[in-house]
């Protein structure tokens, strides 16, 4: 290697140190919170590697009644959400996409440009009259204003590049359109519908304006239940950051774990919505 | 847009062949269901949305017709007026850091280094974090006495901020979660541009002794021109309706001091249940957004026109 060599792969360590410390180090600085006891939480200077872990604080969370309930609450909202979106939504990217009808995608353009609470005032409403509010119904519908735009869009994309010689060679064979789809087309679109399902879960998991007015004491959902530990105990740092940990531990593993996958959707809708 | 050039060979192709008469309906039941469940939940809103924006419409009393009033009442409410301003600053600010920080970040990501798949997704965590989660974090950092952040800015000698607990730093403070929330998906967007990028123009400007900067400049930054005005685009639509950090951190505190109309339509909608006014506030936020994205894609075209006019 030249010395010129050297300092430009240097120079590119250090530039990638700079750009992934904020979140290197944001993440260990939330796991030294969650695993320290108040003492340590409250001394200053502050201390980054605790001498005795406070596991107690995951234990303690875990162990609230309350917590397992908003675990299952979110749980069973994302599962419903997103189930019902692939439901409705391959089908629908599917169609779409066979009859060449890009227009309609305008629709969903416009829902991505909407604010959220534009929909949960009527929607609030219509809860209210309909005698739903205090289960988890509302949630779930409304839900599905994030879930379905999402599963349209990408399976649209998707159903495009997927070739369209062995659906046409099926229903020559005789199969009817609902056999080819079912049979030749879904198959071929496991990919796509795995990167609508992951997308779909994560932007249901992280959802807070919706479960903030629709959710009761009983009904919240993970990301609202954290928010009203803010407010409720201010200054107990450890078990408040172990908390936040755990709501979006499942987030982030799906991130590691399914990068490629969010990385595809995500670029294909951004690229697609312009 | 690339949907539209497309339709055209495939519109052909129902005029071909005996199949002309079949094939438009017949994919019809595929959309019905989601098309009954966009109309439900999304179609039904807006409209009635606007509907309720004519009314006086408050949770517990009648309503009644009261015409454009709603839409008057906005023009001389002045805390709706300083949330536009503060929208405004909050939007500009995190749609231009990301954009610099995130083709930085592209340039980098672009090169290859040991490593760089699991770096990457390090990288793009951030977004995908529980934005709640995250927010809280924040708010232990942004601590005036026991945050990290006044104990970090001390090892360099900058004395103690008080972050988002004062009125004039808390829409910076803010910006600076948004824009570390959010430089990885303009990072995304930059590298997928990058990657298209084909690779003559870097040999012969290698050849004529262009700088790193020189090539950056005049070579990189206009081929992805394109694909940072996506990300700018995207990044806009979701700076000016950004909720969840605001709220979860501030509440649009200290005072109303980083109240954005997102924030005052909540506290109108649900805090005071006037939800005739908050339908008002609701339509006019949704103008304002595609009247902000109709100024970039202006902006974009005469841009382009000046490039086309300086090149001949």
């Amino acid at each position: 290697m030249t010395p010129r060599q050297i300092i430009g792969k240097i120079s590119l360590w250090f530039a990638v140190l700079v750009i992934v410390s904020p979140a290197i180090l944001f993440f260990l600085w939330m796991v030294s919170l969650s695993l320290k006891f108040e003492v340590d939480n409250a001394a200053y200077p502050p201390v980054f590697i605790p001498e005795h872990f406070a596991w107690k604080n995951y234990a303690d969370v875990l162990a609230s009644n309350r917590f397992v309930t908003y675990f299952f609450n979110s749980l069973i909202v994302t599962g419903s959400a997103t189930a019902l979106a692939l439901m409705v939504g391959v089908p629908a990217g599917y169609g779409i996409a066979r009859m060449a009808a890009h227009k309609s995608a305008i629709v969903i353009l416009i829902a991505r440009i909407t604010p959220g609470l534009s929909y949960l005032i009527p929607l609030f409403l219509l809860f209210q009259w309909l005698g739903l509010l205090g289960t988890l119904v509302p949630q779930i519908i409304i839900h599905l204003v994030v879930t379905v735009p999402i599963v349209i869009w990408i399976m649209i994309g998707y159903f495009e590049t997927t070739p369209l010689e062995l659906e046409e060679a099926a229903l020559i064979d005789g199969a009817t359109r609902w056999q080819v789809f079912r049979h030749v087309a879904l198959p071929i679109a496991k990919p796509g519908i795995a990167v609508a399902f992951i997308l779909a879960v994560i932007f249901s998991w992280n959802n807070f304006v919706f479960g903030i007015v629709l959710a009761g004491r009983e009904t919240r959902t993970l990301p609202v239940a954290v928010y009203n530990m803010i407010s409720f105990d201010q200054l107990s740092w450890g078990p408040l950051a172990a908390a936040a940990l755990i709501v979006t531990l499942p987030v982030l593993l799906l991130t590691v774990f399914a990068q490629r996958q969010i990385v595809a959707g995500l670029t294909a809708g951004a690229v697609k919505g312009g | 847009m690339s949907a539209l050039t497309q339709s055209t060979p495939a519109a052909a192709r129902f005029d071909a062949g005996p199949e002309k008469e079949l094939r438009p309906p017949s994919y019809w039941p595929f959309v019905v269901p989601a098309l009954l469940v966009v109309l439900a939940i999304i179609i039904f809103p807006w409209v009635f949305t606007i509907w309720m924006s004519l009314n006086e419409w408050k949770v517990g009393s009648p309503t009644t017709f009261v015409g454009f009033s709603n839409y008057l009442r906005l023009t001389s409410d002045p805390r709706f007026i300083e949330a536009i301003g503060h929208t405004l600053v909050y939007t500009v600010l995190s749609v231009l850091l990301p954009l610099v920080f995130g083709t930085f970040a592209a340039v980098v990501f672009h090169q290859k280094f040991a490593g760089r798949g699991f770096l990457r997704g390090i990288f793009i965590m951030p977004m995908m974090a529980t934005p709640v989660a995250i927010a809280l974090v924040w708010t232990m950092m942004f601590h005036p006495q026991l945050g990290i952040l006044n104990y970090l800015l001390s090892l360099v000698g900058i004395p103690a901020q008080l972050w988002v607990f004062h009125p004039a730093t808390v829409i910076p403070s803010l910006v600076l979660v948004e824009t570390w929330q959010w430089t990885p998906l303009v990072m995304l967007i930059v590298l997928g541009g990058l990657a298209a990028i084909p690779t003559e123009p870097y040999e012969s400007a290698q050849i004529d002794g262009a700088n790193l900067w020189q090539v950056f400049r005049f070579i990189t930054l206009p081929l992805i021109m394109p694909f940072l005005f996506i990300a700018g685009m995207i990044r806009m639509i979701d700076a000016v309706k950004s909720f969840d950090v605001i709220f979860a951190i501030t509440q649009g505190g200290p005072g109303t001091a980083s109240e954005t109309i997102n924030i005052y339509l909540y506290s109108v909608a649900f805090t005071y249940y006037d939800l005739g006014y908050g339908s008002a506030i609701a339509v006019v936020f949704f103008l304002l957004i595609v009247l902000l994205a109709a100024i970039m894609l202006y902006a974009r075209q005469r841009m382009l026109w000046t490039e086309i006019a300086s090149d001949a």
